[in-house]
């Protein structure tokens, strides 16, 4: 006779051993199981987001900057200009948009003119039938850019914006020094359907703006975009929408028509004649 | 076992095609094929997507209990496609711009869920992960083809590069604008479905309409 | 005509999310055989979507958005990003609660409705109302508005679409056309009507 080994004592099985036992439909391994899945989800998730927050937000700011520098880089004259005033940049500027006066304390470089129209100390509402371009509110600053001759402003790019058809559309377009003629139009953001609405991208379209004017002698506002027939009377204002993108064409015509008038940059423009 | 795994892999390219086959997925099937890069963007994305969730399911499909089966595959697909809309917005956010709501609503793709359901909850995890792959193969494919078919005789181009000159251009193409427009995925969609039946590659329906 | 009913029309019409926006597929053709069902679809992804839009709009706005957590004391944060989840998770919950309800309250209502509800939960169109919904930054009229029209339109498309196919089964459709092949050509053509809806210019 060998060794014989004690009965073994029945050991407790550990909770977990004893949550695996239960039947699968048991309602307190159902919770169970649903909070796992919730905290493993939910970590996944917010670690993934917070981890390429920053990034994204890099992409955002680079796009704009690009798109700045692009459209300034294309501006007929732009380079003899730079050669002439000694300058390779743009000027940034902050604007009080009601008087159009310079605001000193607006920190142009941080400027978020998404956040400040919102905030509501930053920013105010649009009343209902100024508001063409369908943006509800908008900030009481905006930053623009500028090229100077000696004291004279050459150039003046601004920020617009403006509801589409998919989205918010955001762009700059650049004037010359007289504050009405057109010199460039360019979107860096917008959620046009591709291949239709999306044409505003296309530099032949584009190249339509180039020489526009905003207002007629009389002062009166006139840029639009034709969505019809364009009336030759109309044809140093505005420009050919694009056929099949009615929506689209329409919101680019009310956004200038918007920032160009007097409860958008109308006020500034004005400083500059 | 392994030509078992392979006909995984390959039946869901063409001979049981998520889209004209199962019809799964058509939504974005016919949303996102106006230009090839965002068709392939939106391929590569539903197959990780498929991929990632078929592998997932298949892992705790024991442990799943029956009552909420349908609502943690659900919030399994929703996190992973969160963190595929994540990436593509902090490594290609031009690309994201254009896909817009359409890769959030990969979500809700009947071929992410069908899968899941049909396959992944009663397979392994290799098994479900090469379903995934060949699903999402197909639908990719299905996407490029009706991609191209729109891009290049609709604006004239192929992945941006100019392949017919238009007419707005300077050349002597008049795009067909209609191809861009619903209308025309729906109805190159329709002339697929057709060609594959008639080359014997689909199964035809027995009702009429 | 101002705001939210230009945006439930246009939502209807222009912009409807099964003919211009190709949402709700997969539940359109499988369902679009019979007019009966396609009502019963179309009626409850009505309901479901005009109560899923605008609460999803309060979760987003005093939940999720950038800052919207300020009442908590917490103004920094941005969880935006669980919008999808948290969207498809209220959209379920909605749609159990709605079937609790109809089976209590209305079981006839119930049972001609059936199985469509849970169908509903999966429905693209429902998810992207909301998500339109965010990215067009409507308030909660408009939401409302939205909800409604856009429901109202998916309901239109697939009513619509079932009753051409009804009457195509009498037929003679080509074999390789047969079902999904015809189906594609009649929702095409249907898309095709609706086009002209986007030049209507509503003042």
């Amino acid at each position: 006779m060998g060794d014989r080994r004690p009965p073994p004592v029945p050991v407790r099985p550990s909770w977990f051993a004893r949550l695996r036992a239960l039947p699968p439909d048991d309602p307190k391994r159902t919770l169970l199981f649903a909070l796992a899945v919730a905290v493993v989800c939910a970590t996944v998730v917010s670690t993934t987001a917070v981890a390429l927050r920053p990034r994204q937000r890099a992409n955002r700011e680079a796009e704009r900057r690009v798109q700045l520098r692009d459209i300034v880089a294309r501006l007929p004259g732009v380079e003899a200009l730079f050669a002439r005033t000694g300058a390779s940049e743009v000027e940034t500027l902050a604007i009080d948009l009601a008087t159009g006066a310079p605001a000193p304390s607006v920190e142009a470089a941080t400027f978020d003119p998404r956040k400040a129209a919102a905030d509501p100390t930053a920013g105010v509402a649009i009343p209902g039938d100024l508001d063409v371009a369908g943006l509800e509110r908008r900030a009481r600053h905006a930053v623009v850019y500028v090229v100077k001759d000696g004291g004279r402003v050459e150039v003046v790019v601004l920020p617009v914006e403006g509801s589409g058809y998919g989205g918010l559309i955001r762009g700059f377009v650049a004037m010359r020094g007289d504050g009405n003629t057109i010199l460039a139009l360019s979107f860096f953001e917008h959620l046009e359907t591709a291949g239709v609405g999306a044409r505003i991208d296309d530099p032949a379209w584009r190249a339509r703006w180039q020489g526009k004017q905003a207002r007629d002698p009389e002062g009166r506002l006139r840029v639009g975009v034709a969505t019809a027939r364009l009336d030759p009377a109309d044809a140093p204002y505005q420009v050919d929408g694009i056929s099949g993108a009615t929506i689209t064409s329409e919101a680019v015509g009310n956004l200038l028509r918007y920032w160009l008038g007097d409860h958008g940059f109308g006020p500034f423009l004005r400083t500059l004649r | 076992m392994t030509t078992d795994l392979r006909a995984v892999l390959t039946e869901p390219i063409v001979r049981r095609n998520p889209v004209t086959v199962q019809i799964l997925g058509v939504c974005s099937a016919l949303a996102v094929t106006s230009q090839v890069a965002t068709a392939l963007v939106m391929g590569v994305a539903l197959t990780a997507t498929t991929c990632a969730s078929n592998v997932a399911i298949s892992l705790i499909r024991g442990a799943l209990p029956r009552s909420i089966r349908l609502i943690v595959e659900i919030t399994i697909i929703a996190s992973l496609v969160i963190v595929v809309d994540q990436v593509l917005q902090a490594y290609a956010p031009a690309m994201s711009k254009q896909l817009s709501v359409f890769v959030g609503l990969i979500v809700t793709n009947c071929i992410v869920l069908g899968r899941a359901e049909a396959f992944a909850s009663r397979s392994g995890p290799w098994a479900s992960f090469l379903d995934g792959l060949g699903n999402g193969a197909g639908y990719a494919l299905v996407l490029f083809a009706v991609a191209t078919v729109r891009e290049v005789l609709g604006t004239g181009t192929f992945l941006g590069a100019t392949v017919l000159r238009t007419v707005a251009a300077g050349g002597t193409y008049e795009p067909v604008d209609l191809l861009l427009k619903p209308v025309g995925a729906f109805f190159l969609l329709a002339l697929l479905v057709w060609g594959l039946r008639a080359a014997r590659l689909a199964p035809d329906d027995e009702e009429a309409s | 005509m101002n705001g939210p009913w230009k945006i439930l029309f246009e939502a209807m019409f222009a912009q409807n999310l099964a003919l211009a926006f190709f949402l709700g597929m997969c539940t359109l053709l499988a369902v679009s055989k019979r007019v009966g069902t396609a009502l019963g679809v179309g009626a409850a992804v009505v309901v479901v979507q005009v109560v899923t839009v605008p609460v999803n709009h309060l979760v987003h706005r005093h939940l999720l958005s950038a800052g919207a957590l300020a009442w908590a004391g917490l103004p920094d944060v941005d969880l935006s990003f669980l919008s999808l989840i948290a969207f498809i998770g209220v959209i379920a919950a909605i749609v159990q609660v709605l079937e609790m309800v109809l089976d209590r309250f209305a079981p006839r209502l119930h049972r001609a409705l059936g199985i469509f509800l849970p169908l509903v939960t999966v429905n693209c169109a429902i998810l992207a109302g909301s998500l339109f919904m965010v990215e067009r930054r409507y308030g909660f009229a408009e939401s409302v508005a939205y909800g409604f029209g856009s429901g109202l339109g998916w309901a239109l498309a697939i009513v619509v679409v079932a009753g051409i196919r009804e009457r195509l089964r009498y037929s003679d459709v080509p074999r390789g056309l047969r079902g999904l092949g015809i189906a594609f050509v009649v929702v095409g053509l249907t898309a095709f009507g609706f086009l002209a809806f986007s030049g209507v210019e509503l003042r």
